[in-house]
């Protein structure tokens, strides 16, 4: 482990951005973001980003290729390119484990290569949470905000800067930091760690379960009929799905650029009424049993295909952007029968 | 980077042929620009065809594995991708990738067992590579009967290379239906879940269903009341696909993906899945 005072960061960013473009949470008119940094650039101290980190690795409209038509013939042009190196400063647990989640999407087989090559070549220093606040629940879904993982973990304090690095994506990180930086112990950040924990433990939400969830309980959970009240005040906003770093489902569209065609992707989600509609109907054509879809994705269906790994990281955003304010915590403390 | 293959990157394909089958469903032959079969498939397999611009949507592959030189698609007319087609003509290039999903057990649970497909209207057209496929390896198979059934004669599909090769199979019997009485018809005249039973066939058999959902939905019970359990019933599913490979999310059910996990599946295991298809 290694640390410095937090006055030598901005020469820190300044020399990561030497061969990285490094991008890290600022403050906004509309909250933390996180923006590519310059010379000046300060970073925030909000606890977490509006948007999720999930856009470096799955944007919201990204191209996969483009076409030329010319009467009854076309030509299709492969688009791709190879990712340049990047570094994610300042990404916390929760949105970490969501690459974890997003990578069992994108990287098994057959992997997703627009994905893939984003991922290759970014390198993530989180940062652990010092003060985590009534909205977080990651410890649900057994995840410790105060041992964040990625390529280098990070502890900030008032005066200094911790840096332990995890990956060879973080050794290298290491070497490019190191002038800055000096050796210290990696007990050295025992005390902010005890810290975040006793604060864990008083969080609203320290005591939910999702014991009640998880593979298996599709038959129990899929003809509850609390679903029905729990939804009755969807909007159908997909607010939820957006704001979530979880939230992967996508569109591909087709955009005629007049002198030619762009094949892209971009967000989409099972909370909208045309998600699942084709030519000779809707397989789910309530609001019920769509709201039903994304929360059973989450806390069933997801674990189920992924070694128990929930689908839900406990960030929050939820509980704090629905117009409505219903959540995935009402539907597990509904549902778990915990009101 | 371009060398890495990327599922979501289609080939180029040609239509070399357009049958028109019936007043709303042609059958397009499609080949690679040098006149090749784009890829290789299984019997039940799915591709993905586009026209850019247009849009993508997921067919079943029609024709058999074991023709080496084309493919064909039996596409009825009901949405935009499928209206754009109806009005394409040969020569007009198009995008195929594929194959998807998981195909009919052919070379394991089908080998040896008398087959019954039982078709309804356009779901003859993912069966019609099963079908072809067991008529061209014969002798791994027992008996086969075909029942298949439409709202008149000139909806039924592939009505021609029924007539004059199937009926003409030693061992394969087609059982062909009508919905209404209708003047030059003098087969059977009667739905498809009915007329199964009218037929009743022994409980040996293997059977392969596919239709519209309704003639699915009564045709199985139809089966199970005849002494069939849910093991021995194959079908294939159709959902909103974007994707084609599990991970657009649209054709989730439950913990599968009909795209990946399907679109063929043994009735037992949709009993498993929520109902939402």
């Amino acid at each position: 482990m290694r640390k410095c005072s937090l006055n030598s960061l901005s020469d820190i960013f300044s020399k990561i951005s030497e061969s990285n473009t490094l991008y890290l949470p600022v403050d906004t008119n509309e909250g933390a973001a996180f923006k590519k940094w310059e010379e000046g650039t300060v970073m925030s101290e909000a606890l977490n980003t509006n948007r999720s980190a999930k856009d470096f690795f799955f944007p919201q409209t990204e191209d996969l290729m483009e076409f030329t038509v010319n009467k009854k013939e076309i030509e299709i042009i492969d688009t791709r390119k190879e990712s340049e190196d990047f570094v994610v400063f300042g990404v916390r647990a929760c949105d970490m484990r969501s690459f974890e989640i997003l990578d069992r999407v994108f990287l098994t087989e057959p992997y997703d290569s627009y994905y893939a090559t984003k991922r290759e070549h970014s390198t993530i220093v989180t940062l652990c949470c010092t003060r985590p606040n009534e909205t977080c629940f990651c410890t649900a879904f057994d995840i410790d905000p105060t041992n964040a993982g990625g390529d280098v973990t990070a502890y900030k304090t008032e005066e200094e800067i911790f840096f332990k690095s995890n990956t060879p994506k973080g050794e290298a990180f290491m070497k490019i930091i190191e002038a800055f930086t000096e050796e210290t112990s990696d007990d050295s950040v025992n005390e902010i760690k005890d810290k975040t924990k006793a604060i864990l433990k008083k969080l609203p939400l320290a005591n939910l379960s999702k014991d009640s969830f998880g593979g298996g309980k599709t038959e129990e959970l899929f003809e509850r009929e609390e679903w029905e009240e729990l939804s009755s005040a969807c909007l159908g906003c997909g607010t939820c799905t957006f704001v979530c770093p979880t939230c992967q489902c996508y569109d591909i569209k087709d955009y005629n650029t007049g002198k030619g065609v762009i094949r892209y992707r971009c967000w989409d989600s099972c909370m909208y009424s045309d998600f699942t509609k084709m030519a000779h109907g809707n397989s789910r054509n309530t609001q019920i049993e769509r709201f039903r879809q994304r929360f059973m994705h989450k806390l069933v269906y997801f674990p189920e295909n992924n070694d128990g790994i929930f689908g839900c990281v406990g960030c929050g955003r939820c509980l704090s952007k629905c117009p409505i304010s219903m959540n995935i915590v009402k539907v597990m403390k509904t549902l778990g029968g915990d009101k | 980077m371009n060398t890495i293959n990327e599922s979501l990157i289609p080939v180029l394909g040609v239509i070399t042929d357009v049958r028109i089958d019936t007043p709303d469903v042609k059958t397009f032959r499609v080949v690679t620009p040098d006149g090749k079969k784009p890829f290789d498939h299984k019997p039940g397999q799915c591709a993905m065809l586009s026209i850019p611009g247009v849009g993508e949507a997921m067919f079943s592959i029609t024709s058999s594995p074991t023709n080496e030189e084309y493919m064909e698609f039996s596409i009825k007319k009901c949405g935009c991708v499928t209206e754009w087609l109806h009005q394409a003509e040969v020569g007009q290039q198009l995008t195929v990738r594929g194959p998807y999903g998981r195909p009919f057990p052919v070379d394991e649970e089908f080998k040896g067992k008398d087959l019954l497909f039982i078709a309804g209207g356009i779901g003859l057209a993912p069966l019609r590579s099963v079908i072809n496929y067991c008529r061209h390896y014969r002798s791994e198979y027992g008996r086969i009967d075909i029942v298949y059934g439409s709202r008149s004669k000139e909806d039924l599909v592939d009505y021609n290379e029924i007539i004059e090769e199937w009926v003409k199979d030693e061992n394969v019997f087609v059982h062909l239906t009508i919905d209404r009485e209708q003047e030059g018809w003098d087969g059977h005249v009667g739905f498809v879940p009915s007329y199964v039973k009218e037929l009743g066939f022994d409980l040996n058999k293997t059977v392969v269903l596919c239709g519209p959902p309704v003639m699915i939905k009564f045709t199985l019970e139809g089966l199970i009341e005849m002494g069939y359990d849910k093991t021995q019933v194959y079908t294939t599913m159709e959902l909103k696909m974007k994707c084609g490979i599990g991970k657009c999310g649209r054709c989730n059910i439950g913990s599968k993906y009909v795209c990946k996990d399907g679109p063929v599946f043994r009735c037992d295991e949709l009993d498993e899945l929520p109902d939402e298809y």
